[in-house]
């Protein structure tokens, strides 16, 4: 089914400016729509994705490009010469092996896919800079967001880099580091008295209004959505050009779940990797965890929450692929579970003492809930397993501020290190 | 009992173009009711086949979800804000 959108497609728009995109489709209705800013289906306002018709793509293609997210440009959409534009290349994150946390865990062999390595250390740089080459393609004039932070940091550093004005949402107790790291960049960053679902709604609202305006997780969402299959696409090339048995997300919108799971399933459409069975997992902090909740009660529906957690960046209490998740876990075999803030800090600590990997707290609720899914039976020790480590941990430093420190302050002698060290050091 | 009620992008179609129009009702339900009056179609696009609010639309009287006060039983007082808008947003 073709809906009214056609007569409203942007005109303008150069040959191949989506690469090889050609429709977006509705997910919940399957009706389709021309490329263009539009994110809710005319027909039933559920959320539109970009569809493709595929060439035939190679290993060796995909090899000879840039050390960044524009080698899979093939299966983006982004067009052919989008490595010329002025963008924050981001991506090819590494992916480590992570054999001290494996024994502590007791699994056979871990991944952690370290996305805290990207320009504005988050995996958000992915999805905006798929979303800035669609807002430049559309002739839309502002990069804005509503953002739990690191989307906010990820479009300001972004716009300046493309030299356009960005506008970024935030709700106004978000951590001082992720507001600091956006207003460097010089973006028009407004604080919202609210919750980010406020944010969220407020951000809608002026999409609806200002028509050249891009809001990466609104207007453009379609587009934006794409680049967390880059995530899939890393770490499966990284791994040898195959799939993990089972990989373990961190869930806030559920976006990231579902694009990693996409991208795995167009590796094994085009022939990049074998066919083979994999579990997608979901980690969520209990205090903002309305899909596991969904899940734990078998819904196919996410009933909304009101999030209390220290785990901002997942304080999303009205996930936008809620349904999703739920499908994608379900139809893996895989589980959808959350851990306490506890949990989540004495993670973000095991990480970094086991790997030298210091996480956000998103990291932390990853590797909680990991821990206890090994802990439940419910990942396979056995099995190879992918953590996604999705930002870097100066950002929540408050989650650890009253953790760790100095172990003790002495005077500048060598007497009085003596006896801090013989007091702390017997065997 | 009057509301204001903001209308999304993709619901213009059947209000002319209107950003913002008027409808009467105590409760959400009535509200709707009142739209489909006054602009024929829309009830359907916000409401499912068993007459449930689609899963993809968010409603709100002023900044409360109605989802959190009743579904569509929520009181809309005297003079609210209504807002529809598409859920798929964020994250």
């Amino acid at each position: 089914m073709t809906t009214a959108l056609a007569a409203e497609a942007p005109a303008g728009c150069r040959p191949g400016a989506f690469g090889n995109a050609t429709h977006l489709i509705c997910r919940a209705c399957g009706a389709t729509s021309p490329l263009g800013p539009f994110y809710a289906c005319l027909e039933c306002f559920g959320p539109l994705e970009v569809g493709y018709e595929y060439p035939q793509i190679t290993r060796e293609q995909i090899e000879r490009g840039p050390k960044s997210i524009w080698r899979y440009q093939p299966l983006l959409p982004v067009p052919a010469d989008i490595a010329s534009f002025r963008s924050t290349d981001p991506g090819f994150t590494r992916l480590v092996d992570a054999r001290n946390l494996a024994d502590d865990l007791g699994l056979r062999q871990l991944w952690v896919k370290d996305d805290s390595g990207n320009p504005t250390h988050s995996f958000k740089d992915r999805v905006v800079a798929v979303a800035l080459s669609a807002a430049r393609e559309l002739g839309l004039q502002v990069l804005a967001c509503p953002s739990t932070g690191n989307l906010a940091n990820a479009v300001a550093a972004a716009a300046a880099r493309a030299g356009i004005r960005s506008v970024v949402l935030v709700p106004s107790n978000l951590e001082r580091q992720k507001i600091l790291a956006s207003a460097v960049y010089d973006t028009t960053l407004i604080a919202i008295e609210g919750t980010y679902d406020d944010v969220n709604k407020l951000a809608s609202e002026i999409a609806g209004e200002e028509d050249d305006w891009a809001f990466v997780n609104v207007n453009v969402r379609p587009y934006y959505a794409e680049g967390s299959k880059t995530l899939a696409f890393e770490i499966a090339e990284q791994l040898g050009w195959r799939l993990p048995d089972q990989v373990v997300i961190p869930v806030a919108s559920g976006s990231q779940l579902t694009k990693i799971d996409k991208g795995f399933r167009e590796l094994i459409k085009l022939g990049l990797v074998e066919d083979k069975a994999y579990r997608i997992f979901g980690a969520q902090a209990t205090g903002c965890s309305p899909i596991a909740q969904a899940y734990r009660a078998g819904h196919e529906v996410v009933a909304p929450v009101k999030p209390d957690t220290i785990a901002k960046s997942l304080a999303i209490g009205n996930p936008a692929d809620g349904p999703y998740v739920l499908d994608v876990v379900r139809r893996t075999g895989g589980k959808i579970t959350d851990v306490d803030d506890e949990t989540v800090v004495s993670n973000i600590r095991r990480l970094a003492r086991t790997e030298g990997i210091f996480g956000e707290t998103a990291g932390g609720v990853t590797l909680g809930v990991t821990a206890k899914l090994v802990a439940d039976g419910d990942l396979d020790p056995a099995a190879e397993t992918v953590i996604i480590n999705s930002g870097d941990g100066l950002k929540t430093l408050d989650a650890v501020s009253g953790q760790v420190g100095p172990k003790a302050t002495i005077k500048p002698h060598y007497d009085a290190f003596k006896e801090f060290w013989k007091a702390n050091n017997r065997s | 009992m009057s509301a204001s009620v903001r209308i999304p992008t993709i619901l213009r179609t059947y209000t002319g173009g209107e950003k913002e129009v008027k409808a009467d009702g105590g409760t959400i339900a009535e509200l709707i009711e009142s739209l489909e009056q006054g602009y024929p179609g829309l009830k359907s696009r916000v409401l499912d086949d068993t007459g449930a609010l689609r899963r993809f639309v968010n409603v709100y009287v002023g900044d409360d979800d109605v989802r959190f006060i009743g579904g569509l039983d929520a009181e809309v007082p005297d003079g609210a804000q209504v807002s529809i808008i598409p859920a798929v947003a964020g994250g």
